[in-house]
């Protein structure tokens, strides 16, 4: 497989043509952020920033119907309905264009969940195995980032199909996997030539952008010693708003919820995100929640990512570091500092707390 | 002293008696701040009173007052944060008596999301500024090695150049001298350049803008006003009033739904917009709810503790209503 160039101008006319036989989703201007859009023909995409809005959206969508129904009511008996179910698996191809290596790589936890000897989630796995991703390499490093304290770095191209390199006037396109080679088999690539050297000179500037890494190794072991500890969780948890701006956000979060919409007799099964952080989640049919407290789903939050994950996957942490949660979040919580304050906890002299249930 | 100084000591002779004070402090990076709890003598040093204080921390009461471990609560007030309290002490929503207030007299509050805007505008990335100082009615960032100056006005939120109550009211505590009273606009230009367009046009720009509502509730989490909190409509299970799906429809009903429950409460603070992630600008239907309730009660949330809001009292003739003309 062999690096590619192709330029800025080129770049839309090639979405445009990948557009003709696949689902293209490309970050856009939406009014005043950069969110993934279904390309339309003709529109550049904003491939030098991180979008708001995570990649996911392209394998796990934040709606999805899984079936559809209709009620029949039989006339001669209005107390007999029968129902028609009808499956609506997804059928579609997508490409992917812009995300980072950091949201792409999120899909690798999705995969270990989702797709995996106990689990094959149809719906997850046919869009998964449907779905390719061409990832931009950073060049702009923001205080949110921190993929290199996770295990990666500004061009990781894990998960990836294609990884786009900023050079002078384009983009060095470095073939991933072989289904990627196949999509830089177009008129609008040259042979990179020289500019890998440059593709390679970028990335090893950017990288060099971050600060030292941080440590993580043992932090899930350090933050179930605090499992109980609720005081630490209340003072973590003080200015959390309980919104869903960092689940939702998030390229790594996971968790659905099943609700039937319908509309008179006929309706859909639709999964949507769900989100730890809200008191809906882990909500009991009798009214009790195992989380009832702010405090106990901020720990749900960053347990799972940095303890619960890492012990069932071996040792993988389930964030992929880009930040989003930290620079959207309405009160700016940053899930870094919750981690380090449970690696670097000292007990208080008069510890104080206790479970509030 | 300086207003900080005078905050910080005045929350050291009030903490003994309180369990927690709410104010800021400096946040991830040299652009945000975040909210602090002081519940020690020792966390005063790390308060902070700058225009990057955007948040209004009255959002924490409802939830707070309720806790059975936190009785005492103080909070740091800008002028809107404290109208926000005298509309929910009005609907007897907080333990008032247990609520101890230290306000500020604030000439306005800084926009992230209109100072990148502007950043960018000048060539620069948002991610290489790294210092912001507040100079009179001038805002200096540091960007790429040199120095970008912006006039306040052209950076700060909207809801600041139409501010009436820049000076914390009904407070217990004051830090500082009062700031004049002196809005920039009669009403916000967002709102005055929407209503210009036609119907058709509104609802266009609607069906543009809503489809990007990822429904996080950030905005009705973060709203001081919102006091159903874990009960709210829009997500209740059961009855499930409001789909699940986040569709253009649906997100514009949701907002609906906020608007409508904020109607003669909402106090413009601007914390929906804000918060939220996607950049949703709507503070247009806050806004023209305001005026709706302004013409139709000659009512101001949060204005007046002396006042009874319009939905509290009953008039069998409204002045402004003519109900029997229906
Ligand atoms: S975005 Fe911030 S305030 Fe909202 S739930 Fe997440 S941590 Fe809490
Ligand atoms: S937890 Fe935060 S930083 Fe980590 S992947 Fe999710 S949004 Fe990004
Ligand atoms: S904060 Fe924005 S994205 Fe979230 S629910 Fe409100 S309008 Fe929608
Ligand atoms: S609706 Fe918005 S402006 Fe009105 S009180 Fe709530 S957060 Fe403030
Ligand atoms: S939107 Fe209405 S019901 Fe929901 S929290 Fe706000 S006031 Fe309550």
């Amino acid at each position: 497989m062999e690096a590619k160039f192709i330029s800025h101008d080129d770049t839309t006319g090639w979405l445009d043509a990948l557009s003709e036989q696949h689902v293209v989703l490309a970050p856009m201007w939406d009014n005043t952020v950069v969110t993934f859009r279904p390309h339309v023909k003709g529109r550049t995409p904003v491939l030098d920033r991180m979008p708001v809005l995570p990649p996911k959206e392209g394998v796990f969508p934040q709606n999805e119907m899984l079936l559809k129904y209709k009620y029949d009511k039989d006339p001669e008996n209005l107390d007999r309905t029968s129902v028609q179910v009808k499956e609506t698996l997804p059928q579609d191809t997508a490409v992917v264009v812009g995300a980072r290596p950091c949201g792409t790589r999120g899909m690798t936890v999705f995969d270990r969940v989702y797709n995996c000897e106990k689990i094959r989630d149809p719906y997850y796995v046919g869009r998964r195995e449907n779905t390719l991703f061409v990832t931009v390499a950073c060049t702009r490093i923001e205080s949110t980032c921190f993929c290199h304290d996770v295990g990666s770095h500004p061009a990781d191209a894990e998960a990836s199909d294609v990884l786009l390199v900023p050079v002078a006037g384009g983009y060095v396109a470095e073939p991933v996997t072989e289904r990627g080679n196949a999509l830089l088999d177009s008129p609008f690539f040259a042979p990179a030539g020289e500019r890998s050297a440059e593709a390679a000179e970028v990335k090893e500037k950017n990288r060099a952008k971050l600060p030292a890494a941080h440590d993580y190794t043992g932090c899930g072991e350090k933050l179930m010693d605090r499992f109980n500890d609720l005081a630490f969780w209340e003072e973590q948890s003080a200015k959390c708003i309980s919104c869903g701006a960092c689940t939702y956000l998030c390229p790594t979060c996971y968790c659905f919820n099943i609700t039937d919409e319908s509309v008179g007799l006929t309706g859909k099964r639709l999964r949507t995100w769900d989100n730890c952080m809200s008191f809906q989640f882990t909500l009991e049919g009798s009214g009790h929640n195992p989380r009832p407290t702010k405090a106990h789903r901020l720990r749900n939050r960053v347990n799972h990512k940095f303890a619960y994950y890492p012990d069932l996957h071996g040792g993988a942490i389930a964030c992929c570091g880009c930040g989003r949660c930290i620079k959207s979040c309405p009160v700016s919580v940053d899930i870094r500092a919750i981690v380090r304050a449970a690696q670097t906890y000292t007990p208080k002299p008069a510890p104080e707390g206790g479970d509030e249930r | 002293m300086s207003t900080l100084e005078q905050l910080k000591e005045q929350i050291r002779k009030a903490l003994p008696d309180l369990d927690v004070v709410i104010g800021w402090e400096q946040g991830y990076d040299a652009m945000h701040a975040t909210p602090l709890f002081i519940r020690e003598e020792a966390d005063i040093d790390r308060l902070i009173w700058s225009p990057l204080c955007v948040h209004s921390l009255g959002t924490y009461l409802t939830g707070l007052t309720k806790s059975s471990k936190v009785q005492k609560v103080g909070l740091v007030v800008k002028g809107c944060d404290s109208r926000a309290i005298v509309q929910l002490t009005q609907e007897r929503m907080i333990p008032r008596e247990n609520v101890t207030l230290f306000g500020v007299g604030c000439s306005g509050c800084l926009s992230h999301a209109r100072l990148e805007y502007k950043v960018e505008q000048g060539g620069h990335y948002v991610e290489d500024m790294h210092a912001i100082t507040f100079n009179g009615d001038k805002v200096e960032v540091a960007v790429d090695g040199g120095v970008e100056s912006f006039d306040f006005d052209t950076v700060c939120l909207e809801k600041c150049l139409t501010c009436r109550f820049p000076n914390a009211i009904a407070t217990e505590h004051f830090a500082g001298e009062e700031v004049p009273v002196a809005p920039k606009r009669e009403k916000a230009p967002s709102l005055e350049a929407f209503e210009k367009l036609p119907l058709d046009e509104r609802f266009a720009f609607w069906q543009d803008q809503m489809r990007r509502c990822v429904r996080c509730y950030a905005c009705r989490n973060t709203c001081p006003m919102c006091v159903c909190r874990d009960h709210c409509i829009s997500t209740s299970r059961n009855p499930h009033w409001v789909s699940q799906e986040a569709s253009t429809a649906e997100n514009f009903m949701f907002q609906m739904i906020h608007t409508m429950h904020l109607a003669g409460r909402c106090i413009e603070c601007g914390e929906c917009q804000r918060a939220c992630p996607v950049d949703l600008p709507i503070m247009l239907f806050r806004r023209t709810m305001v005026h709706a309730v302004k013409d139709t009660f000659n009512y101001v949330s949060g204005a007046d503790p002396e006042a009874t809001p319009p939905l509290l009292t009953f008039k069998a003739e409204e002045d402004n209503i003519n109900e029997r003309g229906w």
